[in-house]
């Protein structure tokens, strides 16, 4: 088993910090394997950024993400560039506050607008955490409670009450997606 | 004793803590991409451990740094790339000579020059060995996984007590930057190894080979301790002071060498992955070898009689694992790094014409993809 994650948009939403937490909590609360690759350079300073996690049951041995099962897009840049790589029968999810066409992909495309939905809980920069709650909720690679530990272990305590909400209703949305099954919409 | 919960950690992190469980307690360095980390955490892991951060003012500096408190006798390390590994030589040819235990992590950046700060390579792998003039034997260790990252650290502290000499982690941006997972081992769990100190109150010659095991590494005395003693870069006698005998200096020379190069094979380590009926061998280190490890297992799945040689010790170079292996019929050897062939060039003298090297090669800045291994062993089978 060998599952790639890609979490994309730009410099600033956060998601290299939510795929560092994702990575986290699979690397200390699970037996899998789990490998974190960041993209550095210009890209980190705003313009396009991006976080990729490949969890295996054995070894990672090639450490990049090239096709990924799930992918996470959070600008129409990002989705633009990305979109194609999606492995065959993969999962895209789009923010659409910001994603406002997708490509033909040969796979499940679901849409939330998550970044509205932060900025209606009080901050758009919790929107990384709803984008990552959606990814563990559809895919229950882990658990709620687990992601929270990681966040409390990475995040200052100062914004953990406010990124756990995030992550919750993320989690919550992704397992709702989960259970209306492929198609999208 | 029961190591700690796994966590995730950085490839240059998994250094910080290694270099620190094995010992190190001073840490000079000028931060560079993409080893940056490693001094970052240094400044604060140190303190807290009762060690010392110094931010020097260049590369030439902390290398002179790190050499003055191994000789005060402190663990230290320095960490750079590329065009800092370059300003490092010289002192580390000081090092070679003047029998300094240190260590230099190199977290290898495309070059030539300043290159692409981000972007991984392995073309250092020559300069690690041949950077600086005179002859000088050197030990190199090259990891390609986090949690291997930690254990070479500590190996790399050992080597460079237990033979009185510099060792260099050749790292690559790949695995510097890499988060893996990572179950730190218990205190007692992994050997540290010290330096051999001269007995107090003896005659102290701090380059005089002795008699018996290990004897061609004499002790090395810390100032401080009341030994008073010279260190030169100069070629100098058992006493330390400079020499223009070649009756003195020869043997000298000789032994600063073949104390690396007679312990070759305690020294090299290794990965083998079906090694034992391979009829095409692949030949890898760092993180171009993890490429070759997918590589080689797909190949096995489509019937071909793939194996990989994966050298975590990069110098002294294994020439003896290489023959052991080359003695089967080998069709060819595929050698990936990221660079424009210096591994090839090492494995095709080993083999001495008695099988084919093809080279897969990449230097700018892109990991080498399992699929370009593929296509070359297809190549040849």
């Amino acid at each position: 088993m060998r599952k790639e994650f890609r979490l994309a948009g730009a410099g600033g939403q956060g998601l290299i910090s939510a795929a560092i937490i994702l990575a986290e909590a699979i690397a200390s609360r699970t037996d899998l394997h789990v490998a974190q690759i960041q993209s550095y350079g210009p890209e980190s300073r705003g313009g396009s950024s991006r976080g990729d996690v490949i969890i295996s049951d054995s070894q990672v041995d090639y450490p990049e993400v090239t096709k990924p099962q799930y992918l996470l897009v959070m600008t129409q840049e990002a989705c633009s560039k990305y979109a194609k790589d999606l492995a065959p029968g993969g999962v895209l999810i789009a923010d659409s506050t910001y994603v406002k066409q997708i490509p033909p992909v040969d796979g499940t495309v679901k849409s939330y607008p998550i970044s509205e939905r932060a900025r209606e809980m009080g901050r758009e920069i919790v929107a990384n955490m709803i984008g990552l709650g959606i990814l563990a909720g559809f895919t229950g690679v882990v658990s709620p409670e687990v992601l929270e530990e990681a966040v409390m272990e990475r995040l200052s305590k100062s914004t953990w009450d406010l990124n756990k909400k995030a992550l919750r209703h993320g989690f919550d949305v992704g397992m709702k997606m989960a259970g209306e099954g492929g198609g999208g919409d | 004793m029961a190591g700690s919960r796994p966590r995730l950690f950085q490839g240059n992190e998994a250094c910080v803590e290694g270099a620190i469980a094995a010992g190190m307690r001073f840490f000079a360095g000028y931060p560079i991409t993409p080893s940056t980390e490693i001094a970052e955490l240094c400044s604060v892991r140190l303190p807290q451990v009762g060690g010392t951060f110094i931010q020097m003012e260049d590369e030439i500096a902390s290398m002179a740094a790190i050499c003055g408190a191994s000789l005060a006798g402190v663990k230290a390390m320095t960490a750079t790339s590329g065009p800092g590994f370059s300003l490092k030589q010289e002192n580390i040819g000081f090092a070679a000579e003047a029998e300094i235990p240190c260590v230099i992590v190199n977290v290898q950046r495309v070059g030539p020059s300043t290159g692409m700060p981000t972007s991984p390579a392995q073309g250092d792998l020559m300069q690690a060995r041949w950077g600086r003039h005179g002859d000088q034997d050197i030990v190199a260790l090259s990891p390609a996984y986090v949690e291997e990252v930690y254990f070479l650290t500590v190996e790399a502290f050992n080597i460079s007590e237990e033979l009185r000499t510099p060792v260099i982690l050749l790292m690559d941006e790949v695995v510097g930057h890499l988060r893996e997972k990572v179950t730190l081992p218990g205190p007692g769990d992994i050997v540290i190894k010290d330096r051999k100190k001269p007995a107090p109150g003896s005659r102290y010659l701090p380059y005089a080979p002795m008699e018996g095991e290990d004897g061609d590494i004499p002790p090395l005395g810390a100032f401080g301790d009341g030994f008073r003693f010279h260190v030169t870069g100069l070629t100098h006698g058992p006493d330390g002071f400079p020499t223009n005998d070649p009756g003195v200096g020869e043997p000298q020379i000789k032994r600063i060498n073949s104390k690396i190069s007679s312990r070759r094979e305690k020294l090299c380590k290794a990965e083998e992955l079906f090694t034992e009926d391979a009829d095409v061998l692949v030949v890898s280190f760092g993180s171009s070898a993890r490429s070759a490890k997918k590589a080689v297992k797909d190949l096995r799945a489509m019937g071909v009689r793939a194996g990989l040689l994966r050298l975590i010790t990069v110098w002294p170079f294994p020439d003896h694992l290489i023959q052991r292996i080359a003695a089967q019929d080998l069709k060819a050897v595929v050698v990936p790094e990221m660079n424009l062939g210096q591994l090839a060039r090492e494995v095709r003298r080993c083999l001495d014409g008695r099988a084919t090297v093809i080279g897969v090669n990449r230097v700018a800045g892109r990991l080498i993809e399992p699929a370009d291994i593929i296509r070359a062993v297809q190549g040849v089978t």
